[in-house]
């Protein structure tokens, strides 16, 4: 994957003299003691990271953690007081302030928490603005606002003023006003906090949705685990400043580095992020079509099971087989095709742990886990599902 | 009884003096010019309004009554002014009313500019804080003598101080205005690589418009307000009706003057005040 952006060792300090606090900083002075003997606040404390194309890179920390300074360095609406922000090569840190205009209107665009969308403009005004800024032509911004409009669903309301349209329709509004402009990144912050939970909850998904026609770069920040887990392809987990875990959700919630990271996600349910193929155990024994019932009953005894899956030379998945047809079978010298059940429940390994809460709930044997072509990949147990994963 | 002593003395007004002769010495050109440039602008003013027949102001100011508010304010401010016509004082509400645009016009070119660098810069709004509150509490009546001495008697003095007078609170209104406009629509404004000038143009201007609105009614109230002080220099108008009513104690020819003064300002007031609810932003 193309790395676009590269964050080398980035400060952000707030106050009269950052540079001469810096020096503290790197001398091992903590956040707190700067504050109490300097008076200077230390938002963002060095950062490195790196986001790939196409990727939605999840910011997440607490309220004070600089997660939204960080974010406001990308586009240089807070200046770095040291540190390099790479963009497709470039050292944006350096950029002059005619660059950074061009920077800002050609390859990045933010979307905000409380919309800022501008309140004396309508709708269809405030989706121009970022072209009007260019300098695109009346007629053609017109027609871009209109069409970006229709893709977040609000190609009707264009005529409105803001104040007119619900919190969510707002923030759509906000979201096609950053995506008119055609950026390569698009930054956003905690763009979906302000909306109650059923809308932030369509909302992420119209993301997702219009992320996979656009494939821009997304940096999203939130406070929220399992919005972040449900967004993010990678998610950075920032504490005073810095950045304590990055990882895919899987890596941070299978993984999680400290005490900090495992308070974090202890809230989190588990069961929406996690898959079969996370939870799945390899199958202690199988019985292959070409033993028979005798070699099944040994391979149950000794691994203290009471039923068996039966697959193929392909491992292809044919049946399941109890202990007590076993036992049956052996005395009458059947062969195990006949004694052969197929009462199991079966899924993909990509089916999200909380959608198995039904067939585990019914299911007599373990959940065989098979891909498109019916080779068994593994089992998942009742019990890893129903006991809350933990 | 304490007395302060005599011997700690400091005459700063003889300072105060000294300036305003010495620029008078060395700029008089400039206030020539200036004196001119007002005095061209004001009779464009007032030739234009004179102009206008009476019936066609009154016509105008009822339906401007009746779209801003409602039809019943429309009806009352056209009798009023009718009213004021009846008192046979029209004339002179015309050469007034000419007097506080005038006034209100260089009030408003000075005082946007002011209250937009206030905002951009605090020390400057420090400096200019405390001269705006000496501006509006200093007796108009102590400017009113330079302003004869550099502008000789006249309408154009009597403007020079009801401009002085009138333009504090559109510098504060702006100032306060373009300082509260919401932080992240400037964000905003900022991450789509705005310029300075599409920020103050497009964002800040129109987002603060109400509010300096407010400032343009309570100024041009302010030099309504001044109409009868700035009479004393020579400016005819219904100030100067005020004026002679008082010189003669006639009791009846100053309450006609007096009732059009009010009249006039209300009207103005109202009208200004619908005019700067129109542009309100509903949040």
């Amino acid at each position: 994957m193309t790395e676009r952006i590269k964050v080398e060792n980035l400060y952000k300090i707030f106050g009269k003299n950052p540079k001469s606090v810096l020096k503290k900083l790197k001398q091992g002075m903590t956040k707190d003691e700067i504050l109490q003997k300097t008076g200077h606040a230390v938002g963002v404390n060095n950062v490195s990271f790196n986001v790939h194309e196409g990727e939605i890179f999840v910011i997440m920390g607490l309220s004070g953690s600089g997660k939204s300074t960080l974010i406001r360095c990308l586009n240089l609406l807070h200046k770095p007081t040291a540190g390099n922000i790479f963009v497709d090569g470039d050292n944006i840190v350096t950029y002059d302030k005619q660059q950074l205009r061009k920077f800002r209107q050609e390859k990045i665009a933010m979307v905000f928490q409380h919309f800022g969308l501008f309140s004396h403009r309508t709708v269809l005004e405030n989706v121009e603005y970022g072209l009007e800024i260019k300098n695109v032509p009346r007629e053609e911004r017109r027609k871009i606002a209109k069409q970006t409009l229709a893709t977040v669903g609000l190609e009707s309301w264009g005529d409105n003023m803001p104040h007119q349209l619900s919190g969510g329709m707002q923030q759509r509004v906000g979201l096609a006003r950053a995506l008119a402009n055609d950026p390569d990144i698009l930054l956003m912050d905690e763009p979906f906090s302000a909306l109650d939970p059923l809308i932030r909850r369509e909302m992420q998904l119209e993301l997702l949705d219009i992320q996979s026609k656009l494939k821009k770069i997304i940096i999203f920040i939130t406070h929220d685990v399992n919005e972040a887990f449900k967004i993010g392809d990678r998610v950075a987990v920032m504490k005073d400043g810095k950045i304590v875990q990055v990882g895919t959700p899987e890596e941070i919630l299978t993984n999680p580095t400290n005490e900090y990271i495992k308070d974090f996600i202890k809230d989190i349910d588990r069961s929406k992020i996690l898959q079969a193929k996370h939870v799945m155990i390899k199958p202690l024994a199988l019985a292959s079509l070409k033993n028979g019932p005798k070699v099944a009953m040994k391979e149950m005894e000794e691994n203290g099971i009471s039923s068996l899956f039966v697959v193929d030379k392909d491992r292809k998945l044919q049946g399941i087989i109890t202990i007590d047809d076993t036992v049956k079978a052996i005395k009458e010298n059947k062969p195990l095709k006949d004694i052969m059940k197929q009462d199991y429940s079966t899924t993909s390994p990509e089916t999200y742990v909380q959608d198995l809460i039904p067939k585990a709930s019914e299911a007599k044997y373990p959940i065989a886990v098979v891909d498109d072509t019916n080779k068994l990949l593994g089992v998942v147990v009742r019990v890893s599902v129903l006991s809350g994963l933990i | 009884m304490s007395e302060f002593p005599e011997y700690l003395s400091f005459k700063f007004g003889i300072y105060v003096a000294d300036i305003v002769n010495w620029l008078i010495d060395n700029f008089e050109s400039f206030f020539d010019a200036v004196r001119d440039l007002i005095l061209w602008f004001l009779l464009k003013v007032d030739f234009a309004l004179h102009w206008i027949p009476w019936w066609i102001i009154i016509v105008g100011v009822f339906l401007l009554g009746w779209r801003i508010k409602k039809l019943p304010s429309g009806i009352t401010y056209a009798l009023m002014l009718f009213i004021v016509g009846l008192f046979g004082l029209w004339d002179q509400m015309i050469s007034t009313l000419s007097l506080v645009l005038t006034s209100v016009v260089i009030s408003l070119i000075i005082g946007i500019p002011i209250g937009i660098l206030m905002a951009y810069s605090n020390r400057l709004e420090s400096f200019m804080k405390p001269l705006l509150d000496g501006m509006q509490t200093m007796p108009s009546f102590v400017y009113l003598i330079p302003a004869v001495i550099f502008f000789s008697l006249g309408t154009v003095p009597a403007i020079f101080a009801t401009t002085i007078y009138s333009v504090p609170p559109v510098i504060r209104l702006t100032n306060l205005a373009i300082r509260n406009v919401d932080k992240e629509m400037l964000e905003a404004a900022h991450s789509f690589g705005s310029s300075p000038w599409q920020i103050l143009t497009k964002v800040e201007i129109p987002q603060a418009m109400p509010t300096i609105m407010t400032g343009v009614n309570q100024t041009t109230m302010m030099a309504m307000a001044m109409v009868v002080i700035a009479s004393m220099v020579g400016a005819k108008g219904l100030g100067s009706e005020v004026l002679i009513a008082i010189n003669r104690i006639d009791i009846a020819r100053g309450f006609e003057a007096g009732l059009s003064i009010v009249f006039v300002a209300i009207i103005i007031d109202r009208i200004t005040q619908g005019i700067a609810d129109r542009f309100r932003i509903p949040e």
